[in-house]
């Protein structure tokens, strides 16, 4: 039996075990797929990271560096190459590597640091060939700055995610020519900085409203036709434009990657596609928590890490059989508020929700209430999907209700 | 020299290989891509069909049954997934249940087994996800699942195992008749045969030509699929069909023996044999009739598409015929050309052994294969005992469909080798889960570059120019 | 003259105005901070960027590097130039200087190796 096992080594998982080994437990077993530490920020050479947490611009791996220093100062003991294969509702895990096989290990606590995955184009449905030279911005980001080689000289992007964005300038950088970045929205999924300094420095195009219809190439990728869109997000036909490319980049999303929490018996928020947690990042199922990306996709590491914390913080209470006074209170959105972490709350103290909308609005107030009643307002200049909100809850406002709903209201 | 030169690496020139294998014969496969199973093999429904489709009487109703009968002892021998699934054939109106009568007499002529018609509330109780228009339907318990690419990588596999000979990247571009042999030319190399079994599929009429035989044509014919998600594969647990209509067979909706929901195909005649593109208005085509035929199939859990060229023959039939002596056409395999195979390949050899072809057993003839997934399907026990005398199986390369770095060494070392990414694809189920290869096509190009002894930036999709990379970064200096 | 940025300095990517005469700049509005104000002034008279890369090392891995402070935007490419003509020498670890003062900066790696 381990107190703690925690499944990634990403920042989430590394800020959690630290959180919890400062909260005083030390049997802690971090299990990591890659061979080192640090989960997808190692392929993020770009600057940009730990801002918040650090007040300086850090790039993904020395971000990661900062945890790992932590970690192996602290003795947690962690397992490089091995892959979770299966976590059981009574929270046996079962993974694999080279030096063990397959192993099982019982915990009192698991937090779910998996992280998330790029959404492929499979789920597109792009019309035309199957040529090689359609990857995801994230495997060419691979390909890049790991291996060292380079996945394409002429290239398009499909949607505007930041990876899409970073990769654009990256492949730039390195002798390749972007030709577009092409999204299927009328704004951006990216950060406004990385417009700025991954396209605009580079003038490279942003085309919104724009997708890519059809692809063209029997070995290798020759072209693309993309069109311009309706507000349906249909196509239309007379907008049809060829681009002569060897290299189609996606940039369409990411999703939290959850095979392993549905193992266990986890809940999921059917929009986020990561669990259903409390204020603490506890799932329905008691000790097990999760954080980070596989819980719900953030746009900034440093929010990460503060989630895994309190996860972290959360598991280690948890394993003394901590137990505080409990409530329940579940919370509403509107729609234009998409989701809110958490998305119920079971303890009653001083909560910070995260959430995020579905469209870009400018000029709004957050406004949450209790029983019909407006109890708490903040107001916004411009809220966009791209960009994680929070509010500040203090715990009064969770007494004598078992729901709050989150509205977006015009000013 | 050759005894037996087959041109086509597709499941007819594979399961033809393998039967020739069985006898001491020089065999050797020549195909013009870098793998096995490219060419309507690869891009199926992937059904055994029952037999009842097929005119009463033609060589497709024969060896469709047969094919059928014979699959699931062939499945077991070279250790390919098979599973009796059955199949249905669902109507919507009095007019339909007409036609599942035709079909039912025609099946029952056949010679299928076990053929009946079931009613609304019969139906819904085989398959509770059933369109709600639903309202009859013929059962054949007979029909059946398999999957193509591995069924062919695995016979060729085990014909290679007893003796036979495959080359890639063989385009035949012509073919000449000498003292009695045949010498087969591609643009770099000639092979010898004393016969040839044409199996080229959409390409077979012109091979035909070659050696002036112009009495058939084929043309291509598309069909376009996706494939969903794992979640979806227990939607139905039947091969859904459509009563065949003047509009043709329709979208079938089926599990496939890996756990996926594949849905399709649509048809359309095509003039280009390359052209495998797919289309906005296939795939509509493909999404209304599938929630015609299954309620609630989720589309957004689509995990690709793909299209594939049916070898459709002028004759209607299947052509196999011999123009002249040593010579031997398996042309216009179309559909139920997967399900015929086995009686295909016994048909063949039959007319070979006819126009002269000794046959010797092959006293050392293995007809067992090791199953491609046997790793997957071991017990933990099982596992760990592999893991103890070679560690890379303890190691997860793709994490979508759990395939360790020893399953993929092993497939890159098993012939028929594959040399490129969709190669170790099709015979790992690496790549296939649902980031498609985002995690670890990385990997498993440094796996094949390292035991191709060839250039990490050499290493490509499916052969030809479908490289992955260009060469290093940093301006290509190494 | 005036003229419209974004601000690259945090996440927020406040949207900028920027008031300029005779190449000097007179006021910045839209800023919620005073980093802000300063990046408004650099990018409209010499704008700085810090450039992230990768380095080839001896064994014919890839070493991520940056410049330790932002270099003028126009010499992004011959910085990539240089990096690109560059060796590093393993073993590497985070903050090791690989070369020194481009263009009024260092190279500096920013992964062990």
């Amino acid at each position: 039996m381990t107190d703690l096992v925690i499944v990634g080594s990403g920042p989430a998982g590394m800020s959690a075990a630290i959180a919890a080994y400062e909260a005083g437990i030390r049997d802690i077993l971090i299990l990591e797929r890659d061979n080192r530490l640090g989960g997808i920020l190692g392929q993020c050479i770009h600057n940009g990271f730990g801002l918040h947490r650090f007040g300086e611009e850090l790039t993904g791996p020395e971000y990661a560096w900062r945890y790992e220093e932590k970690v192996r100062a602290m003795n947690i003991p962690f397992k490089l190459g091995t892959m979770v294969l299966d976590i059981s509702e009574d929270k046996v895990i079962t993974a694999t590597n080279e030096e063990d096989g397959i192993f099982q290990i019982k915990a009192k606590a698991i937090i779910l640091a998996m992280g998330c995955r790029e959404r492929s184009k499979g789920a597109l449905n792009i019309a035309g060939t199957r040529p090689a030279g359609i990857f995801s911005a994230g495997t060419a980001q691979k390909f890049v700055n790991i291996e060292g080689y380079m996945p394409g000289k002429n290239v398009v992007i499909l949607g505007s995610g930041d990876i899409g964005l970073i990769m654009a300038r990256r492949m730039t950088l390195e002798g390749a020519k972007v030709h577009a970045v092409c999204e299927l929205m009328p704004y951006s999924g990216g950060l406004a900085r990385n417009i700025e300094q991954c396209l605009n420095d580079f003038g490279i195009p942003l085309k919104l409203s724009h997708t890519v219809v059809e692809i063209h190439g029997k070995e290798r990728l020759t072209g693309v036709t993309i069109a311009k869109v309706d507000e349906n997000r249909r196509p239309i036909p007379e907008t049809k434009e060829y681009i002569t490319c060897d290299t189609l980049l996606l940039s369409v999303g990411l999703i939290p990657e959850n095979e392993l929490s549905k193992s266990a018996g986890v809940s999921l928020d059917r929009v986020t596609s990561g669990a259903i947690v409390d204020q603490d990042r506890q799932t329905n199922i008691e000790g097990i928590y999760a954080c980070g990306n596989v819980l719900h996709v953030h746009d900034l590491v440093d929010y990460v890490s503060e989630e895994a914390e309190i996860a972290g913080k959360s598991a280690a209470a948890y394993i003394r059989g901590e137990k505080a006074e409990s409530i329940s209170v579940g919370i509403k959105t509107d729609g234009k508020i998409r989701y809110t972490v958490p998305q119920k709350i079971t303890q009653n103290k001083d909560v910070n929700v995260y959430f995020r909308v579905s469209d870009v609005f400018r000029n709004v107030t957050v406004a949450v209430y209790k029983n019909g009643e407006k109890v708490f307002t903040k107001k916004r200049p411009k809220v966009a999907p791209g960009e994680m909100e929070s509010v500040k809850l203090s715990c009064e406002i969770f007494s004598d209700c078992n729901e709050l709903e989150f509205r977006l209201e015009q000013n | 020299m050759y005894d037996v030169a087959i041109i086509g690496a597709g499941v007819v020139g594979g399961m033809i290989a393998r039967e020739l294998s069985r006898y001491n014969l020089r065999t050797v496969i020549l195909e013009k891509e870098n793998d096995v199973a490219m060419g309507a093999t690869k891009a199926n429904s992937a059904i055994v069909h029952a037999g009842f489709d097929a005119k009463v009487g033609s060589l497709k109703a024969k060896l469709n049954v047969k094919g059928s009968e014979m699959m699931e002892q062939v499945a077991k021998e070279l250790g390919v997934k098979y599973k009796r699934n059955g199949s249905l054939v669902i109507g919507f109106s009095d007019e339909d249940l007409e036609t599942i009568k035709e079909l039912y007499e025609r099946g029952t002529k056949n010679g299928v087994r076990d053929l009946a018609i079931l009613d609304r509330e019969q139906l819904r109780e085989i398959e509770p996800n059933i369109g709600k228009k639903a309202t009859c339907a013929l059962h054949a318990p007979t029909g059946a699942i398999i999957c193509p690419y591995e069924l062919t990588v695995a016979s060729i596999g085990n014909a290679m195992d007893n003796g036979a000979e495959l080359i890639t990247s063989f385009e035949v571009t012509s073919i000449n008749r000498e003292n009695g042999a045949y010498e087969i030319c591609s643009k770099d190399q000639t092979v010898s045969a004393r016969y040839v079994v044409n199996a080229a599929g959409v390409y077979s009429d012109a091979v035909a030509k070659m050696v002036g035989d112009d009495t058939f044509t084929v043309h291509p014919r598309r069909g376009e699929y996706i494939l969903l998600d794992k979640e979806c594969g227990t939607l139905v647990s039947h091969t859904i069909f459509r009563t065949p209509s003047k509009m043709g067979k329709g979208i079938l909706v089926s599990p496939t023996v890996d756990g996926n929901l594949i849905t399709g195909p649509t048809s359309v005649d095509m003039e280009d044999k390359t052209d495998k593109s797919t289309t906005a208005e296939g795939f509509a085509h493909v999404i209304k009739e599938t929630a015609e035929n299954v309620e609630g199939v989720p589309f957004g859990k689509t995990i690709t598409s793909f299209c594939g060229l049916r070898a459709v023959g002028s004759t209607g039939d299947f052509i196999i015929t011999s123009p002249l002596k040593g010579f031997v056409n398996a042309a216009g395999i179309e559909s139920p050309g997967l399900s015929s195979a086995p009686a295909i390949a016994e048909y063949i050899v039959d007319i070979l052994h006819e126009s002269g072809l000794e046959l010797h057993k092959n006293k050392d003839f293995n007809p067992t294969r090791r199953p491609m997934h046997h790793f997957r399907e071991a017990s933990i026990e099982e596992k760990n005992a592999i893991i103890a005398k070679d560690k890379s199986f303890g190691k997860i390369v793709c994490r979508c469909e759990t395939v360790t770095e020893g399953e993929i060494l092993e497939a890159i070392r098993t012939n028929p080798k594959p040399r490129d990414l969709d190669g170790v694809k099709r015979r790992t189920r690496s790549q296939m889960g649902r980031c498609q290869g985002g995690f670890c096509s990385p990997r498993i190009v440094e796996l094949l570059s390292r035991e191709l002894g060839i250039k990490y930036e050499e290493v490509t999709k499916f052969g030809g120019e479908s490289v992955i990379n260009f060469g290093k970064t940093k301006g290509g200096k190494g | 003259m005036k003229r419209e940025l974004t601000c690259i300095i945090c996440p927020i990517g406040c949207s900028l105005e920027v008031e300029i005469e005779d190449g000097v700049v007179k006021s910045v509005k839209g800023n919620t901070c005073i980093r802000g104000k300063k990046y408004a002034e650099t990018e409209c008279t010499a704008p700085m960027r810090t450039v992230t890369t990768t380095m080839k090392c001896d064994d014919g891995s890839v070493v991520p590097v940056k410049t330790d402070a932002p270099i003028p935007k126009e010499k992004m490419f011959e910085l990539m130039e240089i990096v690109n003509n560059s060796v590093a020498h393993l073993p590497i670890s985070v903050g090791d200087v690989i070369i020194e003062n481009v263009f009024g900066c260092n190279i500096v790696a920013t992964k062990n190796m």
